[in-house]
């Protein structure tokens, strides 16, 4: 959370979320698909959002677009600001020290972890270097290192899953000693987990290694502080936080990022071009070749400001009531007939919850609840290593954001309830 | 999507197949030929196993694992060529998948074979299955284990045509 709104939003002081009238915002929750009502538990795949964001990207395509940067007019000059307002606020939203100079949009957070794996990686990395995972991240933090792993000879250490869903950390010291990067995932996107990151990160440094957060479920959903969190970058996407699609941010420390090649080449990112070679350009500029998503960035800012007015510690207080009311009702439906694969505890867990009914395949149960309007997700979740772990190829999962509440895990605990039936 | 299109996708005889598939198991290759499909969206899997004997399939062994719609798919089509000539296996295949191509508008009409180019009373219990093309993302489960099926025929061809060379 940023300085200005400590004073509405502190660690002690929360409140209720008035749920129906956050509903107001998302025309799809409030007037409903096709004009029947609908329970979206997909939020960690991608978010809704509020109309206010698409107002202000409309707002911004209709009266305030020109390319940005270098432009003489006044509509260019007042497209950069927009621009880089957003770069402002973004860096604010996760405690940047210099959100001007640290903050690079991508198009993603796949795209900014690819950005750290190919200008960092790529230069820093050789044969034998260890970059430690977890068995537990997303192929977005997961593809890119064992990439470097075929193309550098980079050796990929795996910090292993326990049995009750949380990382196996007995072994941390050993793991990262020797360690040249530690990438680690700050919530799970299949099981909620929420792996001790401070922990990892002073490890992993102490080691000499450089630390990557993959902040993509977390940062939509908790007060989420580079300086708390003690990580080098940081990487989340627009869409997944009530924003529009197309955008991602990079957060890396100022000095780091000063000392890397660009990433990918093209305008925009440049001092001087001839014929023999390039001048980049400073820090973010560096890493943004070609137009990058100004509305979307514009849109970013919108969604920023709808979640700060909320405040983020009421959203995660509300994630973790909805979480822990929904497995109780789970647990009292379904007794051992469900399977939730997530931990138990709900301080160490988001608003994820993976579950088996059954042996109803998730494929089955995901149709099954889509009859009944509810939404989930089933499959791998872009998370194999994973599955295989867990010793499954799919799961059905529901995830909660600040537009659901009771009244959608009723829904689909009766939608579940109708599968079971089916599937008796 | 009313409530009889779940019960259309989720009849009485794909739930038996799926909870009591028939052909289960494998078979020593060779004789047999063994064919595996893999849909790494869903993480479907079905392993085919056929047994060509003078032209004829004598035997079809299934195993996987995946959703309800592709398991009782490939327990379905074991049911239904066993025993069967390559020729008329073909012919199956091919009706089964023009099946799975009949826009669902016309299902409405489905008393109407010349419509559909489909005699579904001679298909038998593999019409259950046309309930699928309502759900168009199920189609691919659907289809899965024939795949595997034509591609086990096409190696089964090309090895009795190195046989004749």
């Amino acid at each position: 959370m940023t300085d200005t709104d400590t004073d509405t939003d502190t660690a002690t002081a929360t409140t209720q979320l008035d749920i129906e009238r956050i509903k107001q915002d998302f025309p799809l929750l409030s007037k409903g698909f096709h004009g029947e009502s609908i329970v979206y538990l997909d939020s960690a795949a991608s978010s809704q959002r509020p109309s206010c964001v698409i107002d202000a990207m409309s707002g911004y395509y209709n009266y305030s677009h020109a390319n940005v940067h270098r432009g003489v007019y006044k509509l260019a000059e007042e497209a950069d600001r927009l621009y880089e307002n957003a770069r402002i606020t973004a860096g604010k939203f996760v405690g940047a020290p210099d959100p001007a100079r640290e903050i690079v949009f991508t198009k993603n957070a796949t795209e900014a972890i690819n950005l750290i794996a190919y200008s960092w990686g790529m230069h820093r990395l050789n044969e034998g270097d260890v970059v430690v995972v977890t068995e537990i991240e997303h192929h977005a933090n997961l593809v890119p290192w064992i990439m470097l792993h075929k193309e550098r000879g980079v050796e990929l250490r795996v910090i292993p899953m326990r049995d009750d869903y949380l990382l196996d950390l007995d072994n941390l010291e050993e793991m990262v000693d020797g360690a040249k990067l530690v990438a680690c995932t700050l919530m799970s996107n299949v099981l909620g987990t929420i792996p001790p990151f401070k922990k990892i990160a002073d490890a992993a440094h102490s080691a000499g290694a450089i630390v990557v957060a993959d902040g993509a479920q977390l940062v939509p959903h908790a007060h989420v502080d580079v300086k708390e969190l003690g990580c080098d970058f940081l990487a989340f996407s627009g869409h997944k936080m009530l924003g529009p699609t197309g955008v991602g941010v990079l957060w890396g420390k100022a000095e780091l990022l000063d000392s890397m090649p660009p990433f990918m080449g093209g305008g925009g990112m440049i001092l001087d071009v001839k014929f023999e070679g390039i001048v980049p350009a400073e820090i973010p500029t560096r890493f943004e070749a070609g137009t990058p998503p100004i509305a979307e960035a514009v849109g970013l800012t919108a969604a920023i400001e709808y979640l700060d007015n909320i405040g983020m510690n009421n959203i995660c207080r509300h994630d973790a009531e909805l979480t822990a009311y929904t497995i109780d009702s789970l647990k009292d439906t379904f007794g051992r007939d469900i399977t939730i694969m997530g931990p138990d505890i709900t301080e160490d867990r988001g608003g994820v919850i993976s579950l088996a009914l059954k042996d109803i395949h998730p494929h089955d149960l995901a149709q099954v609840l889509d009859e009944s309007n509810v939404c989930i997700r089933a499959g791998h979740h872009c998370a194999k290593p994973l599955m295989r772990r867990l010793g499954t190829s799919a799961t059905a999962r529901a995830s909660f954001y600040l537009y659901n509440d009771t009244s959608d895990a009723d829904r689909l605990i009766e939608a579940l309830s109708k599968a079971a039936s089916i599937f008796g | 999507m009313s409530s009889s299109g779940l019960e259309d996708l989720y009849r009485e005889i794909i739930l038996d197949h799926y909870r009591n598939p028939r052909n289960r198991g494998s078979m020593e290759v060779p004789p047999s030929q063994r064919v595996e499909a893999y849909n790494p969206l869903c993480g479907d899997e079905v392993v085919v196993y056929l047994l060509e004997n003078n032209g004829v399939l004598e035997d079809v062994r299934i195993e996987g694992q995946g959703c309800s719609i592709s398991q009782s798919s490939a327990s379905l089509m074991s049911a239904a060529v066993k025993g069967k000539t390559v020729e008329e296996t073909r012919k199956i295949i091919s009706d089964f998948k023009k099946l799975m191509s009949i826009h669902e508008s016309k299902l409405e009409d489905s008393t109407d074979d010349t419509q559909m180019d489909l005699d579904l009373d001679a298909m038998g219990e593999l019409a259950a299955l046309q309930g699928v093309v309502r759900f168009p993302v199920r189609i691919k489960c659907a289809i899965l284990a024939w795949n595997a099926l034509a591609q086990g025929l096409d190696e089964i061809s090309d090895v009795s045509t190195d046989k004749t060379k």
